[in-house]
């Protein structure tokens, strides 16, 4: 039996690896930073004849997601990626690819949207694309990336739902560290090749989104309403089923870290969360009984594993990495706020901004920061 | 030989009963298509009329599966997937031949909004057939204005006439270096029989443009589809040429106008018979608009000429 891999490796390169281990078919690309070297590595893995698989050199982002969701309804694993304002000039067709129920992953490097012109991580981009009916992880590590992008195929395979999966751009997509890689064939046990129940198949003549009236119309989009709130059991099950191949764990819906006795809660997404852990042990020596919940998944937002989660009486200190344009605060602290209205009155929710275009998070910073949200 | 229209095909892959327009050209041209290509094909749509015409969902008046794409994506979407069959092929899950990849556009969907897509898909010249369809305005919005409305023609949006000319497509994509280009129109289906089933045994990307006089918005009878086709060919309003591996030739009656050896039928007449044009008749600078039109024409005709001599 092999033996997993462990090499030192960027966020990018993890991801184009998960990619390669997925057996992907079509992987359509267009440069954009801080996600272009995901394209690269899979450019140069096809064209080595290292991956089995098209590289297709689009002309734009619109255009890419749209060879992806030709692709997928021609029956074949696709993967693309993308950031920022290249997610963006997308938005038309992220809906198409879910209203036409096409199992696309795709990674979202996350990135600050022009203008004015920012190359560094927010969460604004992956934010802004709430409704488009995908799935969306958020990811805090190079081996979280990989080990998600696996479980994305999984869990969009079985709902026919796109899944994006987003990590911050520079912060973990150009940083070193630690990957294990599992042998191929524990990869393979985990996600079977893909077999839709339905592709264009001229054996079997069908149509594909003509026009459809509003007695059809309403039903589609109900179902995809539902389906997609029943992803949650499928991705705990993804995550479940990781773990017992690999052995590797990141969580499932959430992430939680000190939380069962903890006062104060904070409540972040990407590589802020990672940092949080540490600013949680520096609250801790402090004296305060501090956690961490970091929603791994946004979208289904994992709603009743929050509430379950969350300590009786606590303060939840969301720092949002992006703005709820219209409100005050961030979108993170939106969500938060609904899902527990009515549920957990226990819970006060407190709500800071930070880290926008790439600002510097470091763990004394967010403990400082969240020791001065205590006395608001 | 252009094949006679006695000798195409029995095979239809349009159906009867779909909601086409009586008279509808881009549903003629689509049967003819259809006879050429047989039903190892799968179809590309943008929201357009021949979408509008296939029925409602879960019905399908095309005996192909299709899918209708974003309006934009005709070219990038058909590269999707046609790279994905080929994969699929050469990985063993895809059994047979491969089928051909054909998208079925408006002019709309090829000159303006889907321009750019269509380039980039030439550019790599991937294993595609991209038909355009042009009845030379978006009509299944209600006829307004695109980059193939000639310049004169009223539309919704162009309510005194288009002052622009529009643009020669077909060389676009040639000098896009692709491997087959085409025109056509419904007036000569034997023409475009032959040039589809050129392009289907042609590797690479293959664009076909067909001139379709849509009644509606070019507003002339609808038993008339044929005629104004027709006519737009004699007059050299419509050209009918082909280009293999970058060098053109012309098919009759566009060979005789372009050699010379007929002449254009003056403009005037196919002008009459058509409302979106005969209205600027009746204004008091008719004839410097009409001569406005012949004069574009008779540019495109003397264009074309030199650039079949360019064989290098």
């Amino acid at each position: 039996m092999k033996t997993a891999q462990v090499i030192m490796d960027t966020g990018t390169h993890a991801a184009a690896l998960a990619v390669k281990s997925a057996r992907v078919d079509v992987i359509p690309g267009y440069p954009i930073t801080p996600q272009t070297s995901i394209m690269e590595a899979i450019a140069a893995m096809v064209e080595s004849g290292e991956m089995n698989a098209r590289f297709i050199p689009m002309e734009g982002e619109h255009s890419v997601l749209a060879a992806a969701v030709a692709a997928s309804a021609a029956g074949a694993r696709v993967f693309t990626a993308t950031s920022a304002n290249g997610l963006l000039y997308m938005h038309e067709v992220l809906h198409m690819a879910s209203g036409g129920r096409l199992p696309v992953v795709m990674c979202n490097v996350n990135r600050g949207i022009f203008a004015p012109w920012t190359l560094w991580a927010d969460h604004q981009d992956s934010f802004s694309q709430r409704d488009t009916g995908w799935l969306q992880y958020h990811c805090s590590s190079n081996q979280e990336v990989f080990n998600t992008i696996l479980q994305a195929f999984r869990v969009a395979e079985q709902i026919n739902i796109p899944v994006m999966v987003n990590f911050d751009g520079f912060a973990i997509s150009h940083c070193l560290m630690p990957l294990t890689l599992p042998p191929q064939e524990d990869i393979d046990r985990f996600l079977p090749s893909h077999e839709p129940e339905w592709r264009l198949d001229t054996a079997q003549p069908s149509s594909f989104s003509n026009v459809t009236m509003a007695a059809e119309y309403a039903p589609f989009r109900q179902m995809l309403s539902d389906d997609i709130m029943a992803a949650i059991p499928l991705v705990k099950q993804a995550a479940q089923e990781y773990k017992d191949i690999t052995g590797m764990w990141d969580g499932d819906t959430i992430d939680t870290y000190r939380l069962e006795d903890a006062e104060v809660v904070a409540f972040a997404v990407n590589s802020m969360a990672a940092e949080l852990r540490l600013s949680v042990d520096i609250l801790r020596e402090q004296g305060i009984k501090a956690g961490l919940l970091r929603p791994r998944l946004y979208l289904p937002f994992p709603a009743e594993d929050i509430i379950n989660a969350l300590p009786q009486n606590a303060q939840v200190m969301v720092l949002d990495r992006n703005y709820n344009f219209g409100h005050p605060g961030g979108i993170l602290a939106s969500e938060l706020k609904n899902v527990l209205f009515g549920r957990r009155n226990d819970i006060t929710v407190k709500n800071r901004v930070m880290g926008i275009g790439g600002i510097d998070l470091t763990r004394r910073f967010m403990a400082a920061e969240i020791r001065a949200m205590m006395d608001e | 030989m252009t094949t006679s229209i006695k000798k195409l095909p029995d095979t239809e892959l349009v159906l009867s009963g779909n909601g086409a327009c009586g008279g509808c050209p881009a549903t003629m041209a689509l049967r003819i298509v259809g006879k050429a290509l047989g039903s190892n094909a799968i179809m590309l749509l943008t929201p357009s009329c021949s979408v509008a015409s296939m029925g409602m969902t879960p019905k399908l008046g095309y005996n192909w599966p299709c899918i209708n794409i974003t309006f934009a994506t005709a070219g990038s979407s058909a590269s999707g997937i046609t790279h994905a069959l080929e994969i699929m092929k050469e990985n063993g899950r895809l059994q047979g031949d491969l089928p051909t990849v054909f998208a079925w556009v408006g002019d709309g969907g090829t000159y303006d909004i889907g321009f750019q897509a269509l380039s980039a898909a030439a550019e790599r010249n991937d294993n595609m057939i991209f038909f355009c369809y042009n009845n030379e305005a978006y009509s299944n919005t209600g006829v307004q204005r695109s980059g193939a409305t000639p310049r004169g023609s009223f539309t919704t949006t162009t309510p005194t006439g288009k002052r622009q000319p529009k643009k020669n497509m077909g060389l676009l994509m040639l000098e896009h270096k692709i491997p087959y280009v085409a025109t056509a129109t419904v007036a000569y289906p034997g023409d475009l029989y032959d040039k589809v089933v050129k392009a289907k045994n042609t590797p690479g990307m293959k664009y076909i443009e067909i001139l379709a006089p849509c009644y509606l918005g070019w507003q002339f009878d609808m038993s008339d589809t044929v005629q104004m086709s027709r006519m737009a060919v004699r007059s050299g309003a419509w050209l009918l040429w082909e280009a293999e591996n970058g060098s053109i030739s012309f098919n009759n009656p566009s060979s005789h106008i372009i050699s010379g050896k007929k002449v254009a039928e003056p403009v005037d007449e196919y002008l009459m018979k058509q409302g979106r044009f005969n209205r600027l008749l009746k204004g008091s600078d008719a004839q410097q608009r009409i001569a406005e039109i012949q004069g574009d024409i008779d540019h495109e005709i003397a264009f074309m000429r030199e650039r079949k001599k360019i064989t290098i």
